[in-house]
């Protein structure tokens, strides 16, 4: 991979830091005018979401991290590794559970997920922000409720628990948004 | 898409040609000559922390002036009294939120006056034109020690590692002595003085002394004749007590080079017009730079160069 010097450093740019793939978040110069100048960087390690802050001689240089974001479709489990699909070459990449993380309890099949390939293999699944999703489980609603704002848990095909209004029934399709982990409305019937 | 517009708001334009004009009728308000000197000259800075951009002429390379430092000397040693100019100078590869490689200097001189006396003028100017209610002085080894707790300024460079990494963690490699001092500098004492208001730094280490003459400090050490001021943690001015001596600074200049071939810089010629006026004599006297965007953005009230600017460094 290319070599980027601290000039070139801009958000979003992938890096390589300590052996681990990041993604550049800011980058703010910082020079006495006298003086040795600095670039402080702020920097997403993409395998553990953690956010790093480091200071560099400006005019140094890190390695480019080979990353790249893709969207593919999940396709099924075993147990072991999740299983997503190239829409367009039907390329398969298997994912272990330290790159889908949170994201299992979204997975849906035929779903597309932003994928970040390190090297050619996931590190990351990113859900998209809305999905629909069935309920399996929930206590049956109470009439005369729906004016009010009562939650009860519900389970969803996902094994997922997300809070919703009284009036909604097992066997019903949500709509939530996987930033917050929210109910959003009942989904749009097509 | 719109990126032929201005950035700097129209009442910042406004705000920048009051500023200039209340500049003007201070420096004539105590008979300081303003004068013009060449933007464009034969030779550059060999300050190793400086870069000019270098113009290609048919009778060779020329240099934009990082500073009109050596040409208004050079008015000095001819005679000229006290002066004063506002210009644009250039320092390649300087961008960012408080640097811009194009941008509006105010320089000035005044005879027969040591650094602490220039620091009180630009005291005065500068809470007058920020409306401050006054400043600190802190020499340098004191309010280094004040802020890192630690002792450096008789600190060895390894030591001096060991302080910047308890406070930054990890720190790049391959800094000398003085990087890591710029490192403290700017990423522990800048942050910590943000809301002191105006802060002056006297009596710099000697290795840092720049063009400052070299004084005897009131504890006995020798020091550089060197300020520099900063509001609300953001480096405005930066002043010397000149130094008049060629062999001197022949050896100052003569070590930057030095310095620059060891990073991989390329080394500058010595400006040898500089040389030959202090060589006539340099009348004893005290000199500032201030960085005229910021004292508009301080002004204005804004975080950043850029809304200072009519046209920033993308834009321009």
């Amino acid at each position: 991979m290319a070599n980027f010097s601290t000039n070139e450093f801009k958000p979003g740019l992938k890096v390589m830091l300590d052996g681990e793939p990041c993604s550049i978040l800011e980058n703010e110069y910082v020079k006495p005018g006298k003086g040795q100048a600095f670039n402080r960087v702020k920097l997403r390690n993409l395998r553990s979401g953690r956010v790093w802050e480091r200071t560099f001689k400006s005019g140094d240089s890190l390695e480019g991290a080979d990353v790249l974001d893709v969207e593919l479709e999940y396709s099924y489990t075993d147990g072991e590794f999740f299983y997503f699909m190239d829409p367009v070459s039907y390329d398969q990449h298997a994912a272990g559970s330290d790159a889908v993380g949170d994201t299992q309890k979204w997975l849906k099949e035929q779903e597309k997920y932003e994928v970040t390939l390190y090297n050619g293999a996931p590190i990351t699944v990113t859900p998209p922000n809305f999905i629909e999703l069935e309920i399996t489980e929930t206590d049956p609603g109470l009439k005369g409720d729906t004016a009010q704002g009562g939650s009860k848990p519900a389970t969803l095909t996902t094994g997922a628990v997300v809070r919703v209004p009284l009036f909604i029934s097992q066997g019903e399709i949500i709509r939530i948004d996987t930033r917050t982990g929210e109910y959003v409305s009942r989904a749009s019937k097509s | 898409m719109n990126d032929w517009c201005p950035v700097a708001l129209p009442g910042v334009q406004r705000q920048r040609a009051a500023l200039l004009s209340d500049l003007r009728r201070y420096f004539a308000e105590r008979n300081v000559l303003e004068v013009d000197t060449p933007l464009l000259c034969s030779s550059g800075v060999t300050d190793p922390a400086l870069e000019n951009f270098v113009v290609p002429c048919r009778d060779g390379s020329r240099f934009l002036q990082t500073s009109p430092e050596y040409a208004m000397k050079r008015l000095l040693a001819a005679g000229s009294g006290d002066i004063y100019q506002i210009c644009k100078a250039f320092r390649a590869e300087e961008v960012g939120a408080r640097h811009n490689p194009e941008y509006t200097l105010l320089e000035w001189y005044r005879s027969g006056i040591d650094h602490y006396r220039l620091l009180h003028e630009v005291g005065e100017l500068v809470c007058d034109l920020l409306d401050r209610p006054g400043w600190q002085v802190w020499p340098w080894d004191t309010l280094m020690q004040h802020v890192l707790g630690a002792e450096v300024n008789s600190a060895s460079r390894k030591a001096l590692e060991k302080v910047a990494r308890q406070w930054l963690g990890e720190i790049p490699e391959r800094l000398d002595r003085d990087g890591l001092l710029d490192l403290l500098v700017s990423h522990c004492v800048e942050p910590a003085i943000a809301d002191w208001g105006v802060v002056f730094i006297v009596d710099y280490p000697i290795s840092q002394a720049a063009l400052a003459r070299r004084i005897e400090s009131p504890e006995g050490e020798a020091v550089g004749a060197r300020f520099e001021c900063y509001v609300d943690g953001m480096e405005l001015a930066n002043g010397y007590w000149e130094c008049g001596d060629v062999e001197e600074l022949t050896a100052r200049f003569t070590a930057d080079n030095e310095r620059r071939k060891q990073q991989g810089q390329e080394q500058r010629p010595i400006d040898h017009h500089l040389l030959a006026a202090l060589d006539s004599g340099l009348p004893d006297c005290s000199g500032v730079a201030m960085g005229v965007d910021r004292l508009l953005a301080l002004r204005a009230g804004v975080a950043s160069l850029d809304a200072v600017l009519g046209f920033d460094w993308v834009r321009s």
